[in-house]
């Protein structure tokens, strides 16, 4: 087996040196991390108090974290095993940096409960006394089960990948070169080795998939299994699946934009991979506002008066904004995007000079747009009825800006397919974690039992410094153990990658 | 009753196609016949987390075995199933009972575990006070998802939360449709005379950060024969406090009434009867009104 190929070279690249820049994006996010410590240890010596949260809306973003985080895990384990099971040859560059996301985002997904919980020092108590009816113990079953098989499914590939790093990287520090040589298993690549290796690949692909669906299910169910407004509805199991796998392949759209720009995996991540997995994404993206269709229409529709306040809230009210920014800007513009580009003819060669103008144009298209429709004349009118139309227009009106923005932007997204994945992937990714706020929070606004004679900040949510520092921190983590990760181990697998070689020539492979 | 028994079967097939989750159970010291008795409990629409009636009067934990809950006497009497009425005909809103409730409890400000609502079922409809205690439900929805039973349902009917195992996940909040609920957010200001007290699940005090607190029919006023303090606080006589067993209620004048004749009389209903959590506070209409309405 050929194995000293400059393409191979590539991926050692990242784990032979580290730059300044490295150590210096270390540095800044460990800043954010040391930051969020503070304002933990503050909310353990001054209580809950610290946060935006009271009696009635009790949870905040330290819950949408958890959702959020433990969808994006879906990218991984679950993309990869379904790839993995169909047998779709072009998952073998992505798979290890699909699987390392889960990991990772579970491993900073489960504590936010952790930092949510009034005792976290009790956190034993889960153990010593759990009840298996309560949805939390369910959870905790599910997440740890999801946590060690992931692992596992992420460790048992690159057992070939270790032994390379241990029989390559010989000017390694003692301590790598010891890593690689205890986790390596004393790999040798013979055919018996090889056989066991996909035989526990294969088994594993097939057992994490359910693991997984379930993980998200039993999310949901903390919400479904109460009375409330919002929360207690059946499809909130499928439903939050399917939105676990939509924000998860859009984050590892993202990390793996970043990596091929950060350590030149061009050869490895083409633009068919980006095409591939951005038409999964529209996929999951039509199902997902299928589901939102479905939830809203039902409870609109049959209009019961505990549902009527959420509604109020979600379509016109408070939370409109945030309702709106995430259906519109979330799910429809980024399934224009992935969509449109594919089905409209390429633009003439003639036009491209044109195209770096367009986005300046739409840019500032975009302001003036928002400019009109948030003016205060255009909301400000007192009539009841003009009050119940304004939204309405508003909502053509922004309706209007993104289909403008659009059309102008078209043949710019065609001539950039991977950037136009990779932003409607950044705006799926906050269109969720919004998505994630406005399924806890709006519903805690609205308790069966009317809020009365309580101070009006107790009845509204705004998140504290503290809640936005630990939240930070949260993300920080998540991209320092990801990129240290991609410094200790390949974030390529080198034998998979290898094995398919013949398929790979420049200019992107013909076999999907 | 072959219908039930055949949703029971369904139930066990269920649970053991669910055999993964049943390791856990194993790992714990149960076997798959917990489990099932576990599953079947909820959904034969029981409190998930109950007393053994017919028993000694330990409580019951899911895996059948006695649990014990430290500071508490565990084992009350199981002949009682206390009960309150309120009369919403009578009560005024002047919030005697939540003051009275803050007085025996030394209740953290933000918090009242009996809380007076001005209701009005719609726009046309008079408003009314309405007193919202804890509803000690037999179907208790926070009972049931508690994760580590540090909310449980006692035998003579009073729900009780164990502060000393409460890991503050607020999940109890979630499930209570009544907002009967209260968390610490922060350490509560405190008196002498609560900090003088040993911590017990049948006073709630002395109270820390980071729990849930919540009305819980004053036991110890019980134990001594005494109605709970917003009972016996109450100058309209609206509130009525007794025993569904010897089915009998009192008022603070010492009135007593009949609990069943004064539910059917006067047409007696629970609050939210709808959602199945089966409470242990009776609602007497506001009919004939003896005070005047609230202006709101």
């Amino acid at each position: 087996m050929q194995r000293q190929s400059a393409r191979e070279d590539i991926l050692f690249q990242p784990l032979r040196s580290n730059s300044i820049g490295f150590y210096l994006f270390c540095a800044f996010l460990l800043a954010i991390i040391g930051w969020a410590a503070y304002a933990y240890y503050i909310q353990l010596r001054d209580g809950l108090v610290v946060t935006g949260l009271r009696n009635y809306i009790f949870w905040g973003i330290y819950m949408t974290n958890f959702v959020f985080f433990i969808g994006i895990s879906h990218a991984g384990t679950l993309i990869s095993a379904i790839l993995r099971v169909t047998g779709a040859e072009w998952r073998r560059p992505i798979t290890r940096m699909a699987e390392a996301i889960t990991l990772f985002a579970l491993t900073i997904g489960a504590p936010m409960i952790i930092i949510d919980m009034g005792h976290p020092e009790r956190l034993p108590n889960l153990l010593l006394y759990g009840r298996l009816q309560s949805p939390i113990l369910w959870d905790l079953i599910s997440v740890t089960t999801y946590i060690v098989g992931s692992l596992m499914y992420l460790y048992l590939p690159m057992v070939p990948d270790l032994a390379e790093c241990r029989d390559r990287l010989t000017d390694a520090p003692n301590w790598k070169r010891f890593v690689y040589r205890v986790l390596s298993l004393g790999w040798r690549g013979n055919e018996e080795q090889k056989r066991r290796l996909e035989r526990g690949v294969s088994i594993m692909a097939i057992t994490i998939i359910p693991v997984a669906v379930s993980v998200h299910t039993v999310v949901s169910w903390i919400f479904g299994m109460t009375l409330r407004p919002g929360w207690h509805s059946t499809i909130f199991g499928p439903y939050f699946v399917v939105g676990a796998i939509f924000s998860g392949i859009a984050a590892l759209l993202v990390a793996m934009a970043i990596f091929r720009r950060v350590y030149h995996l061009e050869s490895y991540l083409q633009e068919k991979h980006f095409r591939y997995l951005g038409l999964l994404l529209l996929v999951m993206d039509v199902i997902y506002i299928y589901f939102t269709l479905s939830e809203y229409l039902t409870m609109a529709y049959g209009n019961e008066a505990a549902d009527q306040g959420v509604m109020q809230m979600l379509f016109v009210g408070d939370f409109a904004p945030i309702f709106w920014t995430m259906i519109l800007g979330g799910f429809v513009l980024p399934g224009l995007m992935l969509a449109l580009p594919n089905l409209v003819k390429n633009p003439s060669p003639s036009s491209a000079p044109l195209l770096n103008l367009r986005p300046l144009a739409a840019a500032i298209a975009l302001v003036v747009i928002a400019l009109v429709t948030t003016a205060p004349g255009v909301g400000a009118s007192a009539d009841i009825q003009m009050a119940t139309v304004t939204p309405v227009l508003r909502l053509i009106g922004i309706i209007a800006a993104i289909g403008g923005v659009f059309w102008v932007m078209l043949p710019f997204m065609q001539a950039h397919p991977i950037g136009t994945v990779v932003t409607a992937s950044v705006l799926v990714n906050i269109g969720m974690w919004l998505k994630r706020y406005i399924i806890i929070v709006p519903t805690l606004y609205n308790p069966l039992i009317p809020i009365q004679n309580v101070p009006t900040e107790w009845a509204h949510y705004t998140p504290t410094w503290v809640e936005w520092s630990i939240t930070a921190g949260a993300f920080a983590s998540f991209i320092l153990l990801y990129a240290l990760f991609s410094k200790m181990f390949p974030i390529v697998s080198i034998w998979e990658t290898s094995e398919q070689k013949p398929e790979l020539p420049a200019g992107g492979g013909t076999r999907g | 009753m072959a219908q039930r028994f055949s949703r029971r079967q369904f139930i066990k097939l269920s649970a053991l196609l669910a055999g993964g989750a049943a390791s856990i159970g194993a790992a714990r010291g149960q076997g798959l016949d917990d489990l099932v008795r576990a599953v079947a409990d909820v959904a034969d629409h029981r409190p998930a987390f109950r007393a053994d009636a017919q028993t000694t009067g330990e409580l019951i934990g899911p895996s059948g075995e006695p649990m014990s809950h430290a500071g508490t006497a565990a084992a009350v009497n199981g002949n009682h199933r206390w009960v309150m009425v309120i009369d919403l005909a009578k009560c005024d809103g002047c919030r005697e009972c939540t003051k009275a409730c803050d007085a025996m409890h030394y209740v953290p400000p933000g918090q009242e575990w009996i809380k007076v609502f001005e209701n009005r079922d719609d726009q046309v409809a008079g408003s009314y006070w309405f007193p919202r205690p804890c509803m000690q439900c037999d179907n208790a929805p926070c009972a049931k998802v508690c994760p580590v039973g540090a909310t449980f349902k006692r035998e003579d009917g009073i729900v009780l939360v164990n502060q000393d195992r409460c890991i503050g996940c607020r999940y109890c909040i979630a499930a209570c449709p009544y907002g009967a609920r209260y968390f610490n957010w922060s350490e509560p200001p405190h008196t002498a005379e609560e900090l003088a007290q040993p911590y017990s699940v049948e006073l709630n005090y002395p109270h820390r950060k980071g729990v849930v607190e919540k009305c819980i029919f004053c036991p110890t006023h019980l134990e001594e024969g005494k109605l709970p303090a917003c009972a016996s606080a109450c100058r309209m006589n609206a509130l009525l406090f007794g025993d569904q067993v010897e089915d009998v209620v009192f008022n603070a004048a010492g009135e007593l009434f009949s609990f069943s004749q004064l539910i059917r009389d006067k047409a007696g209903f629970r609050y939210m009867e709808e959602l199945g959590t089966e409470p242990r506070v009776w609602y007497l209409p506001p009919r004939d009104r003896v005070y005047p309405a609230p202006q709101s």
